[in-house]
């Protein structure tokens, strides 16, 4: 759903005149601009945001797990224009078994190390990505932290139960 | 010595090598640099592929310092989390309170009075001073100057304590909270800080004399550490090294934050982009900063400290021992915490490394359901391998340096 207000913001129509197809919503709030799109035309959406519009740098690229709904995760990214002195956020919801989403490497390589957290701590598997492997935690880790249905204090213990016993 | 000179024989044999297979390549050497070495700054590791003493590769490994701090603030509330901001930037506290009370503010729409504003950029270059100083006594060390590393440290000393007499803690200060700060500034804070105020600028002079002409600094650190501007861009660099290399991006003068469009500061850049000119941008940051807070002290803003949000801040003692609504407040904030409408916010702010963002977002109830930290470090440490490759290995203590980054900041 596209709101009243980001409809009229220049980049929103420039993106709908580009290719509505892909666009699936766009609000702006505390200033922000969101976009949401069609998480198979990332890469392209990218290279096409970086390239006509001056998105130089890719701050950071995370994901929120809206667990237990469905799809479940939104990977985000928070891209930067330097000479526009303009920041924007693009949303692309992912979900399934194994989520998957094609990487922005190609067109930011200092998404890698962002993209290796969010496949590290949440599941995500970002395809065709030069190096994916796990970042934080250890390589033999089972699990994926960030995920809302992983407790806090992790499976080794359980404090909720009366004599938690380590498994 | 130019660039050239310094440059073209290591690049022509990296190419020689990268071209032969790795099989029949001349005794390649994997050396692993850290994860306890003292110029590795906390626990990173290393590893470096050798042909003889050229870096061929590095690859960067991380995470010994990974605590989940990102996964502990989905289970805290609000008000709690701001603890959690001071452990990931264990040098920049304040910056990190504040990058983290500005998004939460934005989502509750909160008006900060002006002396909580103001209080807050003079914290947060007293913060910048504190991160600059420890960043040059340890850069100095690493490529032979001691003695500067004790100066650094002596003046650093003075700062904590001016934290501790505002805080209550050295280093984990928790002083910002949302809606303000956590109490007024102590009895006496101008006399404290006026007096820092009046020996340090004479001190970052010392600090350049010391190093400005130092033969052996100039050796080891001009023409070391260059690469490509645009490449840096794409790799995620910010901050200083991104301002040596003559972008002059800065989130204070970009998207002014806590009424820093109020103060007269410029943004110090160089054009050289190696490892000297990092540190003549920094030195020339901690002199603007010092303008900062001396404009602060003498413009401060009297009136409140906090914002007027009885159910976001808690209330008086005197008027919790009052007042019956005071004491429901009191009650419900440190029981349940505050509600924060849905939303989402990624809010930026300026520190002393570089692009610091936090990204909160809101289901509308007391704890957030996520909160994710853009730390300028875990960007700046991606370049590393691209930065040291072809280089001298005895480059890779100087550029390492000259990234400055806090290993609780990458891994957090």
């Amino acid at each position: 759903m596209i709101t009243e207000v980001a409809a009229a913001h220049p980049l929103v129509i420039a993106l709908r005149q580009e290719s509505s197809s892909w666009l699936q919503g766009a609000k702006e709030e505390f200033g922000e601009l969101t976009i949401e799109i069609s998480a198979d035309r990332v890469a392209h959406v990218c290279r096409y945001l970086k390239e006509e519009k001056h998105f130089e740098r890719i701050s950071t690229v995370t994901a929120v797990d809206l667990y237990p709904a469905e799809p479940r995760f939104q990977v985000v990214y928070h891209l930067h224009s330097i000479s526009r002195n303009m920041r924007i956020r693009v949303k692309a919801a992912v979900g399934g078994e194994s989520p998957t989403i094609e990487t922005v490497t190609g067109v930011w390589p200092g998404a890698g190390w962002y993209e290796r957290e969010a496949y590290d701590l949440f599941g995500i598997t970002f395809r065709n990505h030069p190096d994916l492997r796990r970042i934080m935690m250890p390589d033999d880790w089972e699990g994926h932290p960030l995920r809302r249905d992983y407790p806090v204090h992790g499976h080794r213990y359980d404090y909720m139960e009366r004599g938690g016993e380590q498994s | 010595m130019s660039r050239e000179t310094l440059d073209s024989p290591v690049a022509t044999d990296l190419k020689a090598v990268l071209e032969t297979p790795i099989d029949s390549r001349p005794k390649l050497m994997v050396l692993n640099m850290g994860p306890q070495h003292p110029s590795t700054h906390g626990v990173l590791r290393i590893l470096l592929e050798l042909d003889g003493e050229h870096v061929v590769t590095a690859v960067p490994d991380i995470g010994f310092l990974h605590t989940g701090i990102e996964k502990q603030c989905e289970s805290k509330t609000y008000q709690q989390i701001v603890t959690l901001t001071d452990r990931v930037d264990y040098l920049a506290n304040m910056s990190n309170n504040l990058a983290y009370v500005l998004a939460v503010e934005k989502l509750l729409q909160l008006e900060i009075p002006p002396r909580a504003q103001w209080m807050r950029v003079m914290l947060v270059e007293l913060t910048r001073l504190n991160s600059h100083l420890v960043w040059l006594g340890t850069h100095a060390l690493d490529i032979g100057a001691m003695t500067m590393f004790l100066y650094c440290m002596r003046e650093r000393e003075d700062l904590l304590r001016l934290f501790e007499m505002f805080s209550g803690q050295r280093m984990m200060t928790s002083y910002l909270r949302v809606g303000g700060l956590a109490m007024d500034a102590p009895r006496g804070w101008e006399k404290a800080v006026g007096k820092f105020m009046e020996t340090f600028p004479s001190r970052v002079d010392e600090y350049e004399d010391l190093l400005k002409q130092n033969p052996i600094w100039v050796n080891r650190t001009k023409d070391v550490g260059f690469l490509d501007v645009t490449e840096m861009i794409e790799l995620g660099i910010t901050g200083p090294m991104l301002r040596a290399a003559g972008i002059a991006t800065d989130a204070r003068k970009d998207a002014p934050y806590s009424s820093y469009e109020l103060f007269d500061f410029n943004v110090p850049t160089a054009t050289e982009n190696d490892v000297y000119a990092r540190y003549r941008v920094r030195i020339e940051e901690m002199r603007e900063s010092i303008k900062i807070i001396n404009q602060a002290r003498a413009g401060m803003p009297g009136g409140a400290y906090q914002a007027d949000a009885p159910k976001v801040v808690l209330p008086q003692r005197e008027k919790m021992k009052t007042q019956m609504e005071a004491l429901i407040y009191h009650f419900k904030i440190v029981t349940e915490g505050f509600r924060v409408p849905e939303g989402e916010v990624y809010q930026v702010i300026e520190s002393p490394r570089g692009e610091l963002g936090y990204y909160v977002v809101s289901d509308g109830t007391s704890k957030p359901l996520r909160v994710h930290m853009r730390t300028p470090s875990f960007g700046n440490l991606q370049a590393l391998g691209r930065m040291v490759e072809g280089k001298l290995i005895s480059d890779v203590i100087a550029i390492l340096g000259s990234m400055d980054f806090v290993l609780g900041d990458v891994d957090r």
